[in-house]
């Protein structure tokens, strides 16, 4: 380079700095009007919550056994589901990225479906397949002797059945994003497909499992359409925190703020613990 | 070629010579010997590989070719990563093809190493032996084994993000070694490389392949690498084998422009009578050899001989008259490329270059003497 270039290269920078503060391109009012008007829309409820919350007597609200009871259920049964979602989820995700058979993408839109189909719907169906009359359920009941609707483990039915497509489809994206070569390496030194799969790609793809295991708990502790249709509501049993704010908002609207309280705070926890996967993606 | 699959022989014997010394009768070049006979054919819609393959143990097999050849088709093929259409894989008196990879006594490095990143280097190379049923101790024992062999002791316990390229390639060997093949695979084992640690790598890689008793074959794209680590080369483009032998054979008579151009000779093809060989398009050329039939004429750049104005006298009986079509350094030579009478490349001196005043267009003379050339039956 040469000296006249550099010394232009120099007064170009000088100049180009207070030019560049002048001409900040102004944000076009059609889009920061909208914009600002949905953000106030999304967090005025949770504002509105916070303002409303009777904080005073929140501490005996919080300690009625009722409360925690449903908090305990509600923990479990999600943290249940979240494993149910992993031992059966995380094989049909492979399946899914890994192999090919007829009829792939079909299959995949069939697992995308809880996504999308009212949750309610789900616990009318779950009823028609694993209720006491259902299409699996006459033998679940006849042969083991297992009812599932309206049992704790109805709850956790419900609640894989919506949960587990999002664990599916986040650890089959990871799965597609990670090289295959990997597990190819990996049969070379003698490994078995399944050896490959445990030893070197599980490892390799664990905070997409991690992160689908977050969302799937996630969408398990807000789960109401299924539970309710499916396990119904009984204190102890299957009503879950979900099922207890919608209840106490009827007869105790102090008591439903504290609890969508419980509710909020674990969300945000959970935004927290996924915060580091979205920062990255960004 | 045969396309056919190749059915079972009887004869199948872990034992090939017979204690009395004979040998049952053979339709193959020792199929049932140990070492390496492969006949690989990989049809796809837009490329077809069709190569066959032999290499006795303690052989190194270098595989050349220009990207796209099928270099590393054949390979994945010999490791069972890509299914066999048809042909045959025989390792050791073994029939291969229908082994899935994992059960094959084969051990792969791969072009960018492919060490698994969340292991060790030490797990990395144990990897095998545990797949082999070894308890974790003594996978652990013999990979730290791998390791001080291949002068990496203290990286043991290293992440593979942390290790240099060249110590990356040198686990990744450690790691196929392992498994103790009888068929080490290595796919352009030098590209990843830096050319500082190439040259490191390169010699410490083939003291390494000296040192193996059983079959290696190298894919490669550069003819240096394929030179100096492999005994043998069997050069491929399009999917067929084009020429087979050993490095300086192939380096003195190159049979495709391909090869010609790796090694750095101007090669013809046309038709001898004698010690003239009428070139197919073009002049004839005055060999020193006497042929007849189809041949191929080889000579170096650095045997031609430019002038600017028709040599009078001249002793050299190939004498064309040519333009300069193009100019490049080349090590401490000018290289002329020229057409006219005949396609050449021509290396000359810098200053020989500055006096003949040579630049793009430029006519000029062209001799080569008839003893620098080399004639050969095609």
């Amino acid at each position: 380079m040469t000296k006249t270039d550099e010394s232009g290269a120099v007064t170009g920078t000088l100049t180009g700095g207070p030019r560049r503060r002048r001409f900040r391109p102004a944000v076009p009012l059609p889009l920061l009007l909208p914009g600002a008007v949905a953000l106030a829309f999304l967090l005025l409820p949770l504002v509105a919550l916070l303002v409303r919350a009777p904080w005073s007597s929140l501490p005996s609200l919080l300690t009625d056994t009722q409360v925690w009871q449903a908090l305990r259920l509600s923990l479990i049964c999600a943290t249940a589901a979240t494993g149910v979602s992993l031992v059966l989820g995380v094989p049909l995700a492979w399946l899914l990225a890994r192999t090919k058979f007829p009829g792939r993408g079909f299959v995949r839109a069939l697992v995308t479906l809880p996504l999308v189909l009212p949750p309610v719907v789900g616990g009318v169906a779950l009823l028609l397949a694993l209720g006491r009359n259902g299409v699996a359920g006459q033998w679940l009941d006849a042969w083991f002797g297992i009812t599932l609707p309206f049992t704790t483990a109805g709850v956790v039915v419900a609640e894989s059945f919506v949960a587990m497509p999002f664990l599916v489809i986040s650890v089959e994206g990871t799965l597609r994003a990670a090289d295959p070569r990997y597990e190819e390496a990996a049969t070379t030194l003698g490994a078995s497909r399944f050896t490959a799969f445990r030893r070197v790609t599980l490892p390799l793809i664990a905070p997409g499992i991690a992160a689908g295991a977050v969302l799937a708990w996630a969408r398990a502790l807000g789960e109401f359409g299924a539970t309710i249709t499916f396990a119904g509501n009984f204190p102890g049993r299957t009503q879950t925190m979900p099922l207890a704010v919608y209840l106490a908002l009827q007869n105790d609207p102090d008591a439903a703020i504290a609890l969508s309280l419980v509710l909020l705070t674990v969300s945000i926890a959970v935004l927290a613990a996924l915060r580091d996967r979205w920062m990255t993606a960004s | 070629m045969r396309t056919t699959r190749r059915t079972n022989t009887p004869m199948t014997d872990s034992h090939p010579t017979p204690a009395d010394g004979t040998r049952p009768p053979r339709t193959h070049p020792r199929p049932d010997a140990t070492g390496l006979y492969a006949h690989l054919v990989v049809t796809r819609p837009a490329f077809g590989l069709d190569i066959t393959l032999t290499a006795a143990p303690g052989e190194v097999v270098a595989l050349l070719g220009p990207n796209g050849a099928g270099k590393t088709t054949a390979l994945r093929a010999l490791a069972g990563l890509t299914p066999l259409t048809a042909g045959h894989l025989r390792l050791d008196g073994t029939e291969l093809d229908r082994t899935p990879p994992e059960s094959r006594p084969v051990g792969v490095v791969f072009q960018d190493y492919l060490l698994f990143p969340h292991l060790t280097a030490l797990d990395n190379v144990a990897f095998g032996p545990r797949c082999q049923g070894a308890t974790k101790t003594e996978a652990r024992a013999e990979a730290a084994a791998w390791l001080d062999r291949m002068g990496l002791a203290e990286h043991a316990g290293v992440k593979p993000r942390r290790l240099s390229g060249g110590q990356a390639q040198r686990v990744a060997l450690a790691r196929a070694l392992a498994t103790r093949p009888r068929l080490l695979l290595l796919d352009e084992p030098l590209a990843a490389l830096d050319a500082r640690t190439r040259l490191d790598v390169r010699s410490r890689l083939r003291r390494h392949l000296a040192e193996f008793e059983a079959v290696a074959v190298l894919v490669t794209h550069d003819p240096l690498d394929a030179m100096v680590l492999a005994d043998r080369l069997t050069v491929i483009e399009d999917g067929r084998v084009v020429q087979e032998g050993t490095p300086a054979d192939i380096a003195r008579r190159p049979r495709t422009d391909y090869i010609a151009h790796l090694v750095g000779l101007n090669l013809y093809r046309g038709r001898a009578d004698g010690h003239t060989v009428e070139l197919a398009a073009g002049p004839a050329i005055t060999t020193t050899e006497d042929l007849t039939g189809d041949v191929f004429v080889a000579f170096a750049p650095s045997a031609v001989t430019l002038f600017r104005d028709r040599p009078t006298g001249a002793s050299a009986r190939n004498l064309w008259r040519c333009e300069v079509a193009g100019l490049e350094t080349h090590g401490d030579q000018i290289r002329a490329d020229l057409t006219g009478e005949i396609a050449l490349a021509a290396d000359l001196t810098t200053v020989a270059a500055a006096e003949l005043d040579l630049h793009p267009g430029a006519p000029v003379w062209a001799t080569v003497k008839a003893t620098q050339t080399h004639a050969y039956p095609a």
